[in-house]
């Protein structure tokens, strides 16, 4: 990877972090409703892991799924950042016409196949997508990202087991953030490490990594990437991380110590990568600061600016995109009576 | 024209479709080598693999989720779950996937695929083998829901379901899977909207849906002897509900009995008769009258469940109450 990689790098996690931070205001000040799920912590995962993935190339991207907090997801398989923020301003420019919200991002331009808030719904889903390119003999693969908790699921069983026997292209993203809302894992799971869950229950390959250092993370997801690419069938990665805001809005995080979190902030992704690339030289912190700037205008300017300025879907459009609006009569009818 | 068995009618749909349109697939328990418990999709193994006849473990929720995913991209699964009584555990994905996809992506994806199952009482299969539950489906918006009476719908609406673009539950029955009917050779198509007037008469108007159509039809025949000329509408479709063909039988009639296997709370009678309250209230000369099954789980005993689920006597009863006969 090259330097201009790196500082791109870099600068897609600064810029997800404050893009999240930035929709906490927004919330705040009612822009956003609903629930709100924030990724600020996790960046690493999903940034290093869809950056060995096929993106940003519209219908020849490897297909992406995910849960809830999925706005990252969303951005950097290929969304246009302010169509994302328009969509959680319930707006008509956003990329689901303010239909879905934050929990529900979808970008079919880009391949990305939403956000699911039921947990556990996305793994079957994925496993569909990528029985699709098997069938139709693309190579494309797909990318299911889920937390820990979602583990706990019946479907995630009844997918692991079938994405096994069928071989399906398919790689497993489990986000460990330690956590499913308040519960530690390790009151919920029996087996804390989630990788040791599909091997020898499903024979499927799979390991854990650290994922607060993207470098790391990338190092892990290309090994994984190739091996599902190749055709030898599922994988499931196993990414150790943690969420520094509350699960949503409405969290006091009562359930963790802030000991616990200071540890964790120590090994900010960010903040990892950056000192890294401030020691070889790859940039230096004018270089961050400028950065930062330049984000925070394009937040400010661009992405806020079409969200607030996009127009409210229209209440006549109420009853759009139930069934499909042109439905063929040789199909759907209705029947005629004489 | 040839007589076809139900089973036969689907598994020539399957057959067609197959081999017209590669994306078109077979999943569900059972399906494939052991050619599916109702024989549906018997011969489909053989002929076109286990790529795309499928047979699937024990896991309702997720296969149909498979199907989902697949649907998103293109394919056009068509999954048998061996009962409704399963299908409760895919309610996840069929309702909270595959009914809101194309709404939550605001129309960005669709979710082509056909789930089609077995609902209703057959011989003494008890509690957890006897639902209906086409209520349950029918309430939830972003799904099509069809009923076919026989082999011609049976066949007719399957292939129909298959080229349309959103999700359909077919509900079949488990006392019609060997019913005949003749169907026309060629290749033809039953669209999944409107109900049908299967006997014309002019004073009461008979509803029912999937099986409990016969029953009207049974009944029909005995109101016939008594001098009465009930005519008898197959609604077909559950969701969306023909309301124009049942307003205009109203007015015509002036009385009406609907007829469902199914428990009576909540269910596709309240539907209907709020329909005609809405729509016709003032065409009818006697209260609608609902013909249904007790609010019990399905006993076993064989007394019990005959006494628990309706029978063409019952609705011709409830008809000759209607005409305030009796
Ligand atoms: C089927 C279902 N049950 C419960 C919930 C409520 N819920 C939302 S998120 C969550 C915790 C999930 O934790 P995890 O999978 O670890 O994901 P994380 O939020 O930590 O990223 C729960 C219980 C839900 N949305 N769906
Ligand atoms: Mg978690």
């Amino acid at each position: 990877m090259d330097n201009a990689d790196k500082k791109r790098l870099l600068r897609e996690m600064i810029f997800y972090r404050r893009f999240e931070e930035r929709t906490f205001e927004a919330y705040m000040e009612r822009k956003i409703g609903g629930f709100l799920h924030l990724y600020s912590g996790q960046e690493a995962v999903a940034t290093g892991v869809l950056e060995m993935a096929v993106t940003g190339q519209g219908k020849d991207n490897d297909y992406v799924i995910t849960g809830y907090r999925d706005h990252i997801h969303a951005i950097k398989t290929g969304a246009s950042p302010s169509e994302v923020m328009a969509e959680l301003y319930g707006k008509e420019n956003g990329c689901c016409k303010g239909r879905g919200g934050s929990m529900h991002i979808f970008d079919a331009s880009q391949n990305f196949m939403g956000g699911y808030a039921l947990v556990g719904q996305p793994f079957p889903l994925a496993a569909g997508l990528a029985m699709g390119c098997k069938h139709k003999g693309t190579d494309q693969i797909a990318i299911c990202f889920l937390g820990d908790g979602a583990n706990n699921q019946g479907t995630f069983h009844e997918t692991m087991n079938m994405a096994k026997i069928w071989n399906l292209p398919v790689l497993f993203v489990c986000e460990n953030n330690g956590y499913a809302i308040g519960t530690h894992i390790n009151r919920s799971t029996a087996q804390p490490d989630q990788y040791k869950r599909v091997d020898t229950a499903y024979c499927m390959e799979s390991s854990q990594h650290d994922g607060m250092d993207i470098d790391n993370v990338m190092a892990a997801a290309k090994e994984a990437i190739d091996y599902v690419r190749s055709g030898k069938g599922p994988y499931f990665l196993e990414l150790m991380t943690y969420r520094f805001r509350g699960h949503s809005m409405s969290d006091s995080k009562g359930y963790r110590t802030r000991e616990e979190e200071k540890e964790w902030e120590k090994r900010d992704p960010i903040k990892l990568y950056s000192d890294k690339l401030l020691k070889a030289k790859v940039l230096t912190e004018a270089d961050i600061k400028a950065m930062e700037k330049e984000i925070d205008d394009e937040i400010e300017n661009v992405i806020i600016k079409f969200a607030e300025e996009g127009p409210e879907p229209k209440v006549e459009d109420l009853n759009k995109y139930v069934l499909d609006d042109n439905p063929d009569p040789r199909w759907i009818g209705p029947l005629q009576n004489n | 024209m040839a007589e076809l068995a139900y089973w036969e009618a689907i598994r020539r749909a399957h057959d067609e479709e197959m081999a017209r349109d590669k994306m078109v697939i077979a999943m569900g328990e059972d399906i494939g080598v052991a050619g599916g418990t109702y024989k549906a999709t018997s011969g489909l193994y053989e002929k076109y693999g286990e790529e795309r006849v499928i047979d699937t473990p024990i896991s309702e929720n997720s296969y149909t989720g498979i199907g989902i995913g697949a649907a998103m991209i293109g394919m056009r699964p068509v999954i048998e779950i061996m009962s409704i009584n399963f299908a409760l555990l895919a309610l996840d994905t069929i309702v909270n996937a595959a009914a809101k996809i194309r709404y939550m992506s605001g129309g960005q994806l669709e979710v082509p695929i056909v789930v089609r199952t077995p609902g209703g009482t057959a011989h003494q299969l008890a509690a957890q083998h006897s639902a209906r539950l086409a209520r349950m489906f029918m309430s939830t918006s972003g799904l099509r829901v069809v009923t076919p009476r026989g082999p011609l719908d049976a066949y007719g609406m399957l292939k129909s379901a298959i080229r349309s673009n959103d999700p359909v539950i077919i509900i079949e029955h488990e006392q019609m899977y060997n019913m005949k009917e003749e169907i026309p050779d060629e290749e033809y198509f039953r669209p999944l909207e409107g109900a049908e007037i299967v006997r014309e008469g002019s004073d009461i108007t008979l509803i029912g849906y999937n099986y409990s159509v016969h029953l009207c039809l049974e009944a029909a025949k005995k109101l016939e002897a008594d001098g009465i000329s009930a005519e008898v509408i197959d609604l077909r479709s559950l969701k969306p509900i023909d309301r124009e063909t049942i307003r205009k039988s109203v007015e015509k009639t002036h009385n009406v009995v609907i007829a469902e296997e199914d428990e009576a709370p909540v269910g596709v009678g309240s539907e209907i008769i709020t329909g005609i309250n809405e729509d016709c209230f003032f065409a009818l000369d006697s209260q609608p009258v609902r013909v249904h099954a007790a609010d019990v789980p399905v006993p076993y005993n064989a007394t019990l469940e005959k006494a628990a689920i309706p029978n063409a006597d019952d609705v011709y009863q409830g008809a000759l109450k209607a005409l305030g006969k009796i």
